[in-house]
């Protein structure tokens, strides 16, 4: 019973992470703000409903999975907004932005 | 249990919802990069409406081939295409309004062929206990590979060779271009998903046997790991760079299945028609190299033709 309660919590939480950047992509002026608040309040989010969702798993390689999972869109978010931000960098100073 | 089943209620109404508005906005969008993305989209949320309706074979093959290959497809179609943003639309108002009434006909008449289907469904589940009743001599475990393999065998050889065929279609329109000039912070991603998508591929091969999973998905996998290699610049994108091997590849998932199909024939069984011992390595030696045919075929599609000649 306080598992579940700690699942609930922490699902919670991390839904209010998720809203939140979503108002930001939706609020923020420019792109850069906009990938800033995404990738940061998406990852802790997604952190969040991992974890409660951990509370859950019925076996360790379930855990593991979950875990793994998580690791995987870190990483991805974060190249995802590295490459986005760099691209937009370079239109911005007037570089070539053909490649 | 009421309240769970209200809540999975609203949560298929919104998904139906969703699902609706981004094919109307992807199509109807004039931009055509953001037709694109809203595609990919409807591709997810496809993939999330199949699971919702248990079958999470198809939900993977949505997610890998129809939102990911599809989506990489499009992308490198667009940036071949040179005139972007040519408004290629008919514009006079006769021309609108006769496509809007053919397609209000083609419609209806959609609708009411599935709707004239629903009384047969009952038929469809009694062919479901069927699949199962024979599960035992399929040599798999899992219904949905036994379809594929087994009892409909003949459907996924042809899949194979529409496959192929296509592939040599695109390999006719000559070599590829130059590869992409990318970031090192990309180069890196690969280094890492790379390994890990091999592994995935030849998990959900495996998987296939007793669970959701099989060729398509695994080849899937490969193709993705295929298109991130081209991306972080590899000319090649990890495929041979011996050309029989590329042609031995693309031909080997159609050619092996063609020839067991063939030999069981001469055999006296039938064509396709596994000996019950032997199924599952029958199955497993087929999937295995439809896999690396898919993979290679997928990666090749989205590279658009022949790879450049001299080494990367």
């Amino acid at each position: 019973m306080i598992l579940d309660a700690l699942s609930v919590l922490l699902l919670v939480l991390g839904l209010f992470f998720f809203v939140s950047g979503l108002l930001g992509l939706w609020r923020f002026p420019d792109t850069f703000a906009r990938l800033h608040a995404l990738t940061k309040a998406d990852n802790l989010g997604l952190g969040l409903v991992m974890t409660g969702l951990l509370f859950q798993v019925p076996d360790v390689l379930w855990a593991i999975k979950f875990v793994l999972v998580w690791l995987l869109a870190l990483v991805a978010s974060a190249v995802n907004a590295h490459l986005i931000a760099v691209f937009l960098h370079r239109q911005q100073e007037g570089h070539d932005e053909s490649a | 249990m009421n309240l769970l089943d209200g809540l999975w209620g609203i949560l298929d109404l919104l998904l139906v919802a969703v699902l609706l508005l981004l094919a109307m906005a992807a199509v109807l969008s004039s931009d055509r990069r953001r037709s694109m993305m809203l595609f990919i989209v409807f591709g997810l949320v496809l993939a999330l409406v199949w699971a919702r309706l248990h079958a999470p074979d198809i939900a993977l093959a949505e997610a890998a081939i129809g939102a990911g290959l599809g989506g990489a497809l499009l992308m490198a179609t667009l940036r071949r295409d040179t005139h972007q943003q040519t408004d290629q639309f008919p514009q006079h108002p006769v021309v609108l309004w006769g496509a809007g009434v053919l397609v209000m006909v083609l419609g209806t008449m959609i609708a009411w062929g599935l709707f004239s289907v629903l009384p047969t469904v009952e038929q469809t589940w009694r062919k479901g206990a069927a699949v199962d009743a024979h599960l035992a001599f399929s040599g798999v475990s899992h219904p949905v590979t036994a379809v594929l393999l087994n009892f409909r065998a003949w459907d996924t050889l042809l899949e194979l060779a529409v496959l192929l065929a296509a592939i040599l279609g695109i390999r006719a329109l000559g070599y590829v271009r130059s590869a992409y000039v990318t970031e090192a912070a990309f180069s890196q991603l690969a280094v890492w998903l790379v390994p890990l998508l091999i592994l995935m591929a030849g998990y959900v091969l495996w998987a296939g046997a007793h669970s959701p999973g099989g060729a398509f998905q695994a080849g899937a996998l490969l193709a993705g790991a295929g298109i991130l290699l081209r991306l972080a610049g590899y000319s090649h994108a990890g495929l041979p760079t011996t050309r029989w091997l590329v042609r031995l590849g693309l031909v080997a998932g159609t050619g092996v299945f063609l020839l067991v199909g063939l030999g069981l024939l001469g055999w006296g069984q039938g064509f396709l028609h596994y000996p019950v011992a032997y199924a599952k390595w029958w199955i497993l030696l087929i999937e295995m190299l439809a896999t690396v045919s898919i993979g290679m075929t997928l990666t090749l599609a989205f590279m658009g033709g022949i790879p450049q000649k001299e080494a990367a």
